[in-house]
């Protein structure tokens, strides 16, 4: 029982964390690309300034790093979770871009997207009340 | 064709990528100490297991026939169907990783997979 505690006690804190970095992550790079501007021709010339513009952007950073933790997180939920756990809970995150993005960003999201959320939340529900590791010794 | 052999790639590589990785960091045993010095430790063991490597390429395999897949055919219909890597993943699970996937655990996932078909081609 303990055990098994500690084990949600560790688990719960990362299943928010991992599709919190990767949405953050991609929202990040997204709004770095878009400052950047289209790739005009594609010289190697071209192509070097570009990359160098790209390294020099905070958000493309900032992106990376999140991304990279977000990787870490879910290694770390790996080392003793089943992939049949994680996998699906961690599909938070499509119901999370929605919702931010209305909150946040004011912007319409269509109805099938919210039905879509739903049933999303659905399906963590369920999965969520299965034991997160059926391999686990101990 | 083309497009149904190369999403076959994406889902397969994907999973597999995934598949392969919970292996290494099964192999490599639960974290249980947090601290800096412990979590160096791990990341050391992660990066000399062969399981992870094969799993980075498979990753980005699957990243690169994206963006290849991406190409020619439509984001809206290629990213919902990229919610197949759930049912795959969760076979995969089941006969590789030998993980005990029980019936509410399928229903989650097929309502998930539904799910996330909808939100990605809903516009």
């Amino acid at each position: 029982m303990t055990s098994s505690r500690n084990l949600l006690a560790k688990t719960i804190p990362l299943l928010i964390l991992v599709p919190l970095f990767s949405s953050l992550g991609n929202v990040m790079l997204g709004k770095g690309m878009r400052g950047m501007g289209e790739i005009g021709h594609l010289s190697v010339s071209a192509l070097a300034v570009y990359s160098l513009k790209t390294l020099s952007s905070v958000w493309i950073w900032l992106g990376v790093g999140s991304l990279l933790l977000f990787f870490v997180s879910y290694l770390l939920i790996l080392s003793w979770a089943d992939y049949s756990y994680v996998q699906p809970v961690t599909a938070t995150g499509y119901v999370l871009a929605p919702l931010l993005a209305h909150l946040l960003l004011g912007e319409v999201v269509p109805g099938a997207r919210w039905v879509g959320a739903a049933f999303i939340f659905l399906g963590v529900a369920l999965v969520g009340r299965t034991p997160p590791s059926t391999t686990r010794r101990g | 064709m083309r497009t149904f052999l190369f999403l076959a790639i994406v889902v397969l590589s994907g999973t597999g990528g995934d598949i392969a990785a919970t292996h290494a960091m099964k192999q490599i045993g639960e974290v249980k100490n947090f601290a800096p010095r412990a979590l160096l430790g791990v990341l050391r063991r992660v990066l000399q297991s062969g399981w992870m490597w094969l799993a980075i390429a498979l990753m980005a395999l699957a990243f690169f026939s994206l963006l290849a897949l991406l190409s020619w055919a439509e984001v809206s219909f290629v990213v919902p169907a990229t919610a197949a890597n759930y049912i795959v993943g969760a076979f995969g699970a089941k006969l590789l990783l030998k993980e005990r996937v029980s019936k509410t655990r399928w229903a989650g996932m097929l309502l998930v997979t539904v799910g996330v078909a909808l939100v990605c081609a809903a516009r």
